[in-house]
């Protein structure tokens, strides 16, 4: 158990480093979720006059939701890419080498997303504010909405890693990108779910990450939150794609690395 | 006799560039280089595909999620696909910047380029395929949007002729998105600057007036920067065709906006090139 935390420890903080030292590799994780927030808060702050919206916090802070939870599941996304080039070079082979317990690996790769997604969200809420985000939920109510964004990341490099695991080939980043990208989009992005009309209302009503969106708006705006639902979506994602990961982990092990 | 054994050995028939199996004229060198280029992004639909089909899901969603904006008062089009739709041509204009420019750098790295100062080709040759083969994927992925109008009966204002100004329009946006990855691609040599490159250039597409009309935009600080990023203007234009109409002056400022991006970019393209090949 010892060895398996200072793996994954060690391979944490490689994966951190990497990321900080590389602006390659830093600048899109936190350019993209900032241009999808002043894009979309920026240029649709009418949709808060439409009949049917009635969300008591601006429309920028309807849009922050979005954008905390596009940030915390799609920094999965860039180690998705990272598992994918650790493939290529080799380092991977020499990493399933050196660890006995491989499980330790996707669990460094989980932890240091985790971080990650943590000082993302912090750079996100800083430029939230200058765009006008509101914070009327308690302090208790804005920790129950970290705390369930950050779940997201979990659970984003939980799919990633599951499909990189299996590929070994960042040409087959598509694979991993757009399922996430159509569970964050299939979701009451820019107006609440009674508003959505069509097919999308059905597939928001059914996709978990609505649940994890409104609860978490309602937390920041400090209304009665529907946090249980929420909050059983984390928990049966979490449970399914872990499995899908480790499975993915003993693919590779299968494959030699 | 050595000459004549000189003059009469058949040149190299094998190989994609060779000058001597075509002729030497620069549209012969392009018409090669282009198809080269062409085949090479063509070979690899996990590089090209994302392109074509990311905008269609993200158009999809979009044009169903925001569709509350048609009830905003003033809102200019009865459907929001209709008013959407011209971001895919944008995003496919965009996608010519990476095309463009990643292709040069793999010619760059892999030191075709510095092989092709030895030939008699001109070196701007490459740069015009390079650019060409970019706009040939643009325009095969703008035909793909423009049935995806007609399937989804688009309230094209403007007619056939309308829609020949639009894939016009769309094509002269690819070209100036392709000259500028071209220029970058020259000037620094490395595919990481253009990968930092795109991160600007998708937020100059979001920071416009892609998603609202610049009337309807609440934000004082959000219009005041559709104003002065030109890709509002070119959006504007492309979009005008579809729901207004014939705009005369919407349509001219998007040509004026289109042609100082374009002379920039082939100007940077030039003079990088220039001092590419005098280091070459």
């Amino acid at each position: 158990m010892n060895e398996t935390f200072l793996a994954s420890r060690a391979i944490a903080w490689r994966h951190l480093y990497k990321w900080i030292s590389v602006p390659a590799n830093f600048m899109p994780t936190f350019i993209f979720p900032l241009i999808f927030f002043t894009g979309f808060a920026g240029a649709l702050g009418k949709l808060g006059d439409v009949r049917g919206f009635d969300y008591p916090a601006s429309y920028a802070s309807w849009m922050f939701v979005f954008s905390l939870l596009q940030t915390c599941l799609f920094g999965g996304l860039a180690t998705g890419f990272t598992i994918a080039g650790d493939f290529q070079t080799g380092f991977m082979r020499r990493l399933m080498l050196a660890v006995g317990h491989r499980n330790a690996i996707l669990f460094g790769y989980m932890l240091s997303t985790f971080v990650r997604a943590a000082l993302m969200s912090a750079i996100v809420t800083g430029v939230a504010f200058i765009a006008g985000l509101q914070m009327l939920g308690g302090p208790l109510q804005i920790g129950g909405m970290y705390v369930l964004a950050l779940s997201l990341s979990l659970v984003g490099t939980m799919w990633a890693a599951g499909v990189m695991f299996r590929a070994r080939d960042p040409q087959l980043g598509p694979a991993m990108q757009i399922p996430m990208f159509l569970a964050v989009f299939m979701a009451p992005v820019f107006v609440p779910l009674d508003v959505l009309q069509g097919w999308l209302h059905g597939a928001a009503s059914i996709n978990p990450v609505s649940y994890i969106m409104t609860a978490n708006r309602q937390l920041l705006a400090g209304q009665a939150a529907d946090v249980l639902p929420a909050v059983l979506a984390v928990a049966g994602l979490f449970v399914v794609l872990l499995a899908w990961a480790l499975t993915g982990v003993r693919s590779a092990e299968r494959a030699g690395g | 006799m050595t000459t004549s054994t000189t003059s009469t050995a058949a040149p190299p028939t094998t190989g994609i560039i060779n000058p001597h199996a075509t002729g030497t004229s620069l549209a012969n060198q392009v018409g090669l280089l282009a198809r080269r280029s062409v085949r090479s992004s063509l070979s690899s639909p996990a590089g090209y595909m994302p392109g074509i089909v990311m905008p269609l899901i993200l158009l999809t969603i979009n044009s169903s999620g925001l569709s509350a904006a048609t009830r905003i008062p003033g809102f200019p089009a009865d459907r929001y696909l209709d008013f959407a739709i011209v971001i895919t041509f944008m995003q496919s204009a965009l996608f010519a910047t990476s095309s463009a420019g990643l292709g040069l750098v793999r010619d760059i790295e892999s030191g075709f380029l510095d092989r092709l100062a030895l030939t008699p080709m001109r070196a701007g040759a490459l740069v015009v395929a390079q650019i060409s083969g970019a706009i040939a994927i643009a325009l095969g992925a703008s035909l793909v949007y423009i049935s995806i109008m007609f399937i989804t009966q688009v309230d094209f204002h403007t007619g056939p002729l309308g829609v020949l100004a639009l894939l016009g329009l769309s094509m002269w946006t690819a070209f100036s998105f392709a000259t500028i990855g071209a220029w970058i691609a020259l000037r620094s040599g490395e595919s990481e600057a253009l990968q930092g490159i795109f991160p600007l250039l998708f937020a100059t597409l979001f920071l416009s007036t892609t998603n609202m009309p610049r009337d309807l935009i609440q934000a004082d600080w959000f219009r005041a920067i559709t104003r002065v990023n030109p890709v509002s203007y070119m959006v504007d234009a492309m979009r005008s065709l579809i729901i207004t109409g014939w705009d005369g002056r919407v349509l001219l400022e998007g040509a004026g906006v289109l042609l100082a991006v374009s002379l920039i970019g082939v100007a940077g393209c030039a003079r990088s090139l220039r001092r590419r090949m005098a280091k070459a």
